[in-house]
């Protein structure tokens, strides 16, 4: 990561502005990519930086700055709702633009955390964004109070518009941004009571539709710099092999190719006038890679290593343990024993890895879609042997993220080709076919679960032992504990804490991790560990409760009595699904329901299964409460987009592993559920107030175990092995 | 070289006649609303209109396209955007991230032509471009919506 002490410089805000405008260069080319309408305000635009977050037009056109990256999941929309509600300025009048993290590096990291995952776009920066807004509505009330020569508190704000009270005169915030910006902001600022709040918690549409419909949106895939090259990459298929040979001969013929380099031991790239040059030409070099270790590992040989897990007695951490499970279990009236399986899985973002870099000797820029700005600052200033401060990363908005685009491999090649052609732009994009081979995966998992009931049929004892490979450890080894213990494995599972609670009370309970790691790199993935634990857990528990005879709600709703929270979105499906009168014919019901990233979730769904095993899944509801919904509509897609997320794992793909290489390589093998099979999705958004949880991922959780609980109810059978394409469904 | 009607323009452009349409729209047309997801005709994020019929672009060689054969983009289906899919996509605020939307809205102009009153089957069987963000049931009340909107404005940009 980048060593901010080292690097940060106290520049004035003044200075910035005068430096930014006077960079040149790559720089600008940046900024003035046509078509890309966020531009940045600072760089030489008419108007009046107020605070860090608020830049005003003289036209009273307010642009608001977002550090987060906007991926498709409305953080955008959400974030600039959280300023302009504090800011009260006029919600038509409002544009975004983003900070690039090295005017962020240049400015004492004023604009915080630019890193967009675990759903954390919007909770982790809602406080000081909030303030944001209100130090600049503070500041430009000031300067309106200043130029009447009247107390700041005869003015009062709204909607981009300032009124002294006893006098009726009015000014805007186009009017008084230079001299406010004069003005050192307050320290002290009153956020607003939710109750007032009139901007966060509307359904207001997306700011940033209308260029995504016809064409005008510029994603990095589409970056096109004056005298740019463009380059395809393929790399070592068993991970991490290093390059042994390959007929960079019979590539250089080939049209319009320039150059076939190496990157760095693994990978080898072609550098063509156009990217469809540059990939024919990659794919005549018949590049071979020295023996590995790996090359004989399969899905085979991975399973035998979780099956060893599932008993061993090293490499294994708890989780959460209470009383003694596996005793209450061995002495208990009844027992039920299950093993699932879930596979590697791939986020096959809709735009393909790609980056675009132009280094020169002593600058790097990158442009690139990425869920980490700071982080791709970071791998171009190492790629490019230069420091930090000597490069800069021009986000655009990504095709799609779901984890992928947190890991910068994708940033480091693009850099080390354009390290080795000075002064080139090089935009690099990876085929679908190399974006497939060259995943961080969600990671495959076995998990064995035991229950005891005793003779009411109530739950005693839970033993959950799951081996599986490590997310921390593979993705960001400092983040384990000081024993190696994966935290984040646990997720949804956890004794306490507002994060992500089991809220099931047991009174004897053991879950583990036994942890088995593969040369496979695994990573964040939509909802990560949330996904199989939910799965693992939620059609676990339907099983004890049909071998205990009880209704799967009931039993739940039981178990669930000292946790209102995630009772109360359990209660809201039920409700909605109808739980307890009569489904359609034909039709089965399932529920489910976990709490992940601070927010409490849950499912129930209703599928049927025809006489030749053909599934339909008719209808899913989904209930979220994250504390504050700051945009319910971006709430309700989020959940929408995470059930065809979870849906499509679960019925039809898996990343399954021969001679060390990933096996899928494109849609051909990874297919995807489409309009045809995705169900009706109702989403009721109940936030229950006075915490901030997250909303792009905690819904995944849900939606594939109540599918499978309604499956379990057609087929009188649990479905333990995903995906559910390997196995044959049977009405009951 | 090849020989484009592209949006209702000539082009002349130098290029492999093994190239995928795709490629040339994006890399030589200068046209990239029209997106790459997958290369084998299976997401349908690069569909664009050949006379009048929706195309997935990455499967089309230039050579196998003639001078004739009106090729109409995403840039091209609309003078201002105000298609009707392209309005009634605004109006239900369909994208996510937006990248399959291209696609998206160049199948639901096509099957509109084709269909102006479409059933939910009639969107289940024209409507097979993947949306990874899942924006599937917003699509299919945007095709409705457009659906009852002037039928008659559906094709602008578009005539065979
Ligand atoms: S890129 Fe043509 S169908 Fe996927
Ligand atoms: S909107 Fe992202 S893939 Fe469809």
């Amino acid at each position: 990561m980048i060593d901010l002490k080292s690097t940060s410089r106290d520049v004035s805000r003044r200075r910035f502005l005068i430096s930014s405008a006077a960079a040149g260069g790559g720089l600008a080319l940046g900024l003035r990519l046509p078509g890309v309408r966020n531009a940045f305000a600072q760089n030489g635009a008419e108007g009046h930086e107020v605070g860090a977050w608020v830049f005003i037009r003289p036209n009273d056109e307010v642009v608001i700055r977002i550090a987060r990256s906007e991926m498709g999941q409305g953080t955008l929309t959400g974030l600039a709702q959280l300023v302009a509600e504090e800011l009260d300025c006029d919600w038509k009048k409002v544009k975004t633009e983003y900070p690039t993290p090295g005017q962020n590096l240049a400015r004492s990291r004023v604009w915080g955390d630019m890193s967009t995952g675990g759903s954390r776009g919007i909770r982790g920066s809602q406080e000081y964004v909030r303030k944001g807004g209100a130090v600049a509505r503070e500041m430009l009330i000031q300067a309106a109070a200043n130029q009447w020569k009247v107390p700041a508190v005869e003015c009062k704000a709204e909607a981009g518009s300032i009124t002294h009270t006893p006098t009726g005169r009015k000014t805007t915030y186009g009017k008084v941004a230079n001299a406010a910006a004069q003005l050192e902001p307050p320290k002290d600022v009153k956020l607003k009571d939710p109750k007032d709040w009139k901007i966060i918690g509307k359904p207001l549409a997306r700011l940033d539709t209308a260029d995504k419909l016809t064409g005008k949106q510029v994603y990095a895939i589409d970056v096109k710099l004056p005298g740019m090259l463009n380059a395809s990459i393929m790399d070592a298929p068993v991970f991490g092999a290093k390059v042994k040979s390959y007929d960079e001969a019979k590539a250089k013929a080939m049209p319009g190719v320039r150059h076939v380099l190496r990157v760095g031991e693994t990978a080898v790239a072609v550098v063509a006038d156009t990217w469809w040059q540059a990939n024919q030409a990659l794919k005549a070099l018949n590049i071979v890679w020295e023996e590995s270790p790996n090359d004989k590992v399969s899905s085979e040989s991975i399973r035998e290593l979780l099956q060893q897990g599932l008993d061993a007695k090293e490499g294994v951490f708890i989780g959460n343990k209470a009383g003694d499970a596996p005793q209450a279990i061995g002495n208990a009236a009844k027992k039920i024993d299950a093993v699932y399986f879930a596979p590697f899985e791939n986020h096959f973002t809709m735009e393909p890895m790609n980056c675009t870099a132009l280094v020169t000797a002593d600058r790097c820029e990158v442009w690139g879609a990425t869920q980490n700005a700071e982080g791709a600052l970071a791998a171009a200033a190492e790629a490019a042997g230069l420091h930090p401060s000597k490069c800069d990363v021009h986000k655009l908005h990504l095709g799609g993220g779901f984890g992928r685009r947190g890991r910068q491999d994708y940033t480091t090649k693009a850099v080390l080709i354009a390290k080795q052609l000075h002064g080139v732009p090089i935009k690099l994009i990876w085929s679908r076919e190399e974006d497939m081979r060259q995943c961080s995966y969600r990671p495959v998992g076995l998990c064995k679960l035991s229950a005891g009931l005793d003779d009411k049929g109530d739950l005693i004892g839970l033993h959950m032992r799951i081996a599986a490979p490590s997310i921390l450890a593979s993705a960001a080894p400092n983040r384990l504990d000081s024993d190696g213990r994966d935290s984040a494995a646990f997720q949804g599972l956890n004794p306490v804490g507002a994060e992500a609670r089991l809220g099931y009370a047991i009174p004897n309970l053991l879950i583990e991790h036994a942890i088995r790691n593969t040369h496979v790199p695994v990573g964040f993935w939509r909802g990560v560990n949330t996904n199989q634990n939910a799965i693992w857990l939620e059609s676990f528990i339907d099983e004890v409760a049909r071998a205990a005879s009880k209704d799967p709600l009931e039993f739940r709703r039981q178990l669930l009595a000292n946790s209102p929270k995630h009772l109360a979105v359990l209660n809201a499906v039920a409700d909605r699904i109808g739980w307890g009168t009569p489904p359609g014919p034909g039709v089965h019901r399932g529920v489910a329901q976990f709490m992940g990233y601070a927010t409490y979730c849950a499912g129930a769904a209703e599928v049927s299964v025809n006489e030749r095993g053909k599934l339909k899944v008719h209808r899913v509801v989904i209930a979220i409460d994250s504390g504050y919904a700051v945009n319910p509509q971006q709430v309700a897609m989020q959940t929408e987009g995470s059930v065809a997320f979870g849906l499509g794992a679960m019925r039809y793909q898996e990343c399954t592993v021969s001679n060390g290489r990933m096996v899928q390589e494109n849609l051909d093998t990874y297919p995807m559920v489409l309009m045809d099979d995705f169900p009706k999705v109702e989403t009721i958004v109940m936030p229950s107030g006075g915490f901030w949880g997250g909303v792009g991922e905690p819904t995944i959780s849900v939606a594939a175990p109540a599918v499978l609980n309604a499956i379990h109810a057609a087929t009188g059978s649990p479905f333990r092995s995903l995906p559910l394409k390997n196995a044959r469904l049977q009405k009951a | 070289m090849a020989k484009l009607n592209i949006n209702g323009k000539s082009l002349t452009l130098t290029v492999d006649g093994d190239t995928p349409l795709l490629w040339v729209l994006r890399e030589q047309a200068g046209l990239t609303g029209t997106k790459y997801g997958c290369g084998i005709g299976l997401c349908g994020a690069c569909s664009v209109h050949i006379n009048g019929d929706v195309q997935r672009s990455c499967t089309i060689l230039v050579k196998d396209v003639k001078p004739a054969d009106k090729i109409v983009t995403i840039e091209g289906l609309s003078p201002r955007g105000d298609h009707p899919v392209q309005k009634a996509w605004l109006a239900l605020d369909v994208p996510q991230c937006g990248y399959c939307q291209s696609g998206q809205i160049m199948a639901a102009a096509a099957l509109l032509k084709r269909k102006p009153k479409p059933t939910d089957t009639d969107i289940d069987e024209a409507m097979t471009n993947v949306c990874r963000c899942g924006t599937y049931q917003r699509i299919r009340a945007a095709v409705h919506q457009a659906a009852t909107n002037t039928n008659a404005a559906i094709g602008n940009g578009n005539k065979a």
